[in-house]
């Protein structure tokens, strides 16, 4: 093995800095901040926020959690059909489709569902036009709904590209067999494709959870009342209370449900390392 | 019989296409309507009268609009400086020197992206208000910078890792010095990847709301800054039209990100 580069190093430091002052520093002073009181270990600070917002707590991870599944519920039905199906013109134009939010803001995510969600916005209205909908039943989504709509809206072309591309490489003759067999193209998609691409799927899913968890544009520009996402009740502690340690707290909350969630992946993929290994 | 049921089918599949597409360019098409909508209100499912009198405030050279979208290009640009002048040496290291702990520093660079970024960006604004960082644009540009390292840092690798060795050991077999071998080989070479990444850390910094919201305010106003004020202002004109200026450069980036990275040097991303 040959000796580790000085030189190499040397080429790395500048970046690594970088992260080190904008990242491991300030996570350092939020740890601090949120495990210390006068100078003292404590836990004050998290009592705090669960008396405050545990409400919120479970909130975001039910929003979470529902979009997380919906966006994979989605994902697979909709890169099945690319992969799948035999309708030619119908995998055109889906392909042409789905894409259309995959490197959309957040921001302006949340700016257009603000409009189109709204009880008087064109969902409602097309609702309306078309005779699905009586106008007297028309109610803005723009809650706890609004923000898993934005969600999946956002975050589904993502994993549908991810997850086409797995598809997409996988043998096809495994495919025909199973077709060859007589199984039909659902059976085909949930036994013989989806258990090939299931390294896939997961990481796409999991860099989903971890985005959304951090997104603070969307749960204040699509519902703006209680119960509200973590991030948008750390930014009101900072704004309103200039409170730094019971904010701080709750974003160790969130260090820990991210944590959770890399811990599951990581466990998925040391066994699967394991079976390769077999 | 095939025939038979072959209509209905099809027209099942119309169907649920068009419901799709609804699905997707619905909300899209509503903020387009709000962007040329003078007067809109209830009971009307249309704009009541049409124009671009809100078009001429946001593109008024002297107006905020204007102003934000001069400053989110100038951080937008100066964080690509900023990013490409680390992650090219990185890169070059991380893709062909030997270096300890590689993996670990490869992980490094995601962290920032991974984590749950508004707790960490209320403690950069604390750490930047003592040293009186807030409400500079070069405050956010490191932010942004942090923020946006990681496809700086990973792409580059990647496009250097791409780069066939023999090129530059044949460019050093005639003489070159690993300098030169460096910047008349292998850089011109990995160009076309760290172009795209140069795309991706600019169109980042554009989008960028939550870094800027916490470390740029009150001084600092980038476009996404401006369209929230005006969106939660209920100044829906203002904020469609913000929003759709950030829509072009996403949009047109989603229809041409195939021909910025080929293929080899995605399938080495990250590792």
């Amino acid at each position: 093995m040959p000796r580790p580069s000085l030189f190499g190093l040397l080429l790395v430091a500048p970046a690594l800095a970088l992260v080190a002052a904008l990242f491991l520093w300030p996570l350092g002073h939020s740890l601090m901040a949120a495990f210390t009181l006068n100078g003292d270990f404590s836990l004050a600070h998290f009592r705090k926020a669960f008396e405050l917002y545990s409400n919120d707590i479970v909130f975001t991870l039910l929003i979470i959690g529902l979009s997380t599944l919906l966006i994979a519920v989605i994902s697979i039905a909709i890169a099945g059909v690319l992969t799948l199906s035999e309708t030619g013109w119908l995998v055109a134009v889906l392909k042409q489709l789905y894409r259309w939010p995959l490197f959309i803001p957040f921001i302006v995510a949340g700016q257009c569902m603000r409009t189109f969600l709204a009880k008087n916005g064109m969902m409602n209205n097309t609702l309306v036009s078309l005779g699905v909908l009586d106008p007297s039943m028309t109610t803005s989504f723009l809650d706890w709904r609004g923000i898993v709509i934005t969600f999946v809206w956002k975050q589904a072309p993502f994993v549908i590209l991810m997850l086409a591309g797995a598809m997409a490489s996988i043998d096809r003759s495994t495919v025909e067999a199973g077709r060859n067999l007589g199984a039909s193209r659902l059976r085909c998609l949930i036994e013989i494709v989806l258990p090939q691409v299931g390294q896939t799927l997961l990481v796409a899913l999991v860099l989903s959870f971890v985005t959304m968890l951090s997104v603070l544009s969307v749960p204040m520009m699509v519902a703006g009342s209680q119960p509200t996402m973590l991030t948008v009740d750390m930014a009101f502690r900072i704004n309103a209370y200039g409170d730094y340690p019971t904010a701080n707290a709750l974003g160790v909350i969130s260090y820990g449900i991210t944590a959770i969630v890399a811990w599951i992946y990581l466990r998925h993929n040391l066994r699967q390392h394991a079976e390769g290994g077999r | 019989m095939t025939t038979l049921r072959a209509l209905p089918v099809a027209v099942l599949k119309v169907f649920a296409l068009a419901l799709f597409a609804f699905a997707i360019f619905g909300p899209l098409t509503n903020l387009a309507l709000w962007s040329v909508a003078e007067r809109w209100y209830t009971p009307f499912k249309l704009p009541v009268t049409y124009g671009l009198r809100y078009w001429e405030v946001v593109f008024r050279p002297t107006g905020d609009a204007m102003a934000s979208l001069m400053t989110s290009i100038w951080i937008a640009l100066l964080t690509v400086a900023v990013s490409l002048a680390l992650a090219i040496p990185a890169g070059y290291a991380l893709a062909r020197l030997k270096l300890p702990m590689r993996a670990a520093i490869m992980i490094l660079f995601l962290l920032p992206q991974a984590f749950p970024s508004v707790a960490i960006y209320i403690n950069v604004a604390r750490i930047f208000y003592q040293l009186g960082l807030t409400g500079t644009v070069g405050g956010v540009v490191l932010v942004h910078a942090a923020h946006g390292l990681v496809y700086a840092v990973w792409i580059a690798a990647a496009a250097f890792a791409a780069v066939d060795r023999d090129l530059e050991l044949a460019a050093r077999n005639m003489g070159a010095s690993p300098l030169r071998a460096f910047f008349t080989i292998t850089l011109p070479l990995a160009l076309p990847g760290i172009i795209a990444s140069a795309i991706f850390v600019f169109l980042e910094s554009l989008d960028e709301f939550t870094g800027t919201f916490f470390v740029g305010v009150p001084q600092v106003s980038t476009l996404p800054l401006l369209l929230y004020n005006a969106s939660m202002g209920g100044n829906y004109q203002i904020a469609s039209i913000t929003a759709l200026i950030l829509l072009v450069p996403s949009v047109l980036f989603m229809l041409f990100v195939e021909r910025f990275l080929r293929a080899d040097v995605l399938s080495k991303v990250g590792h």
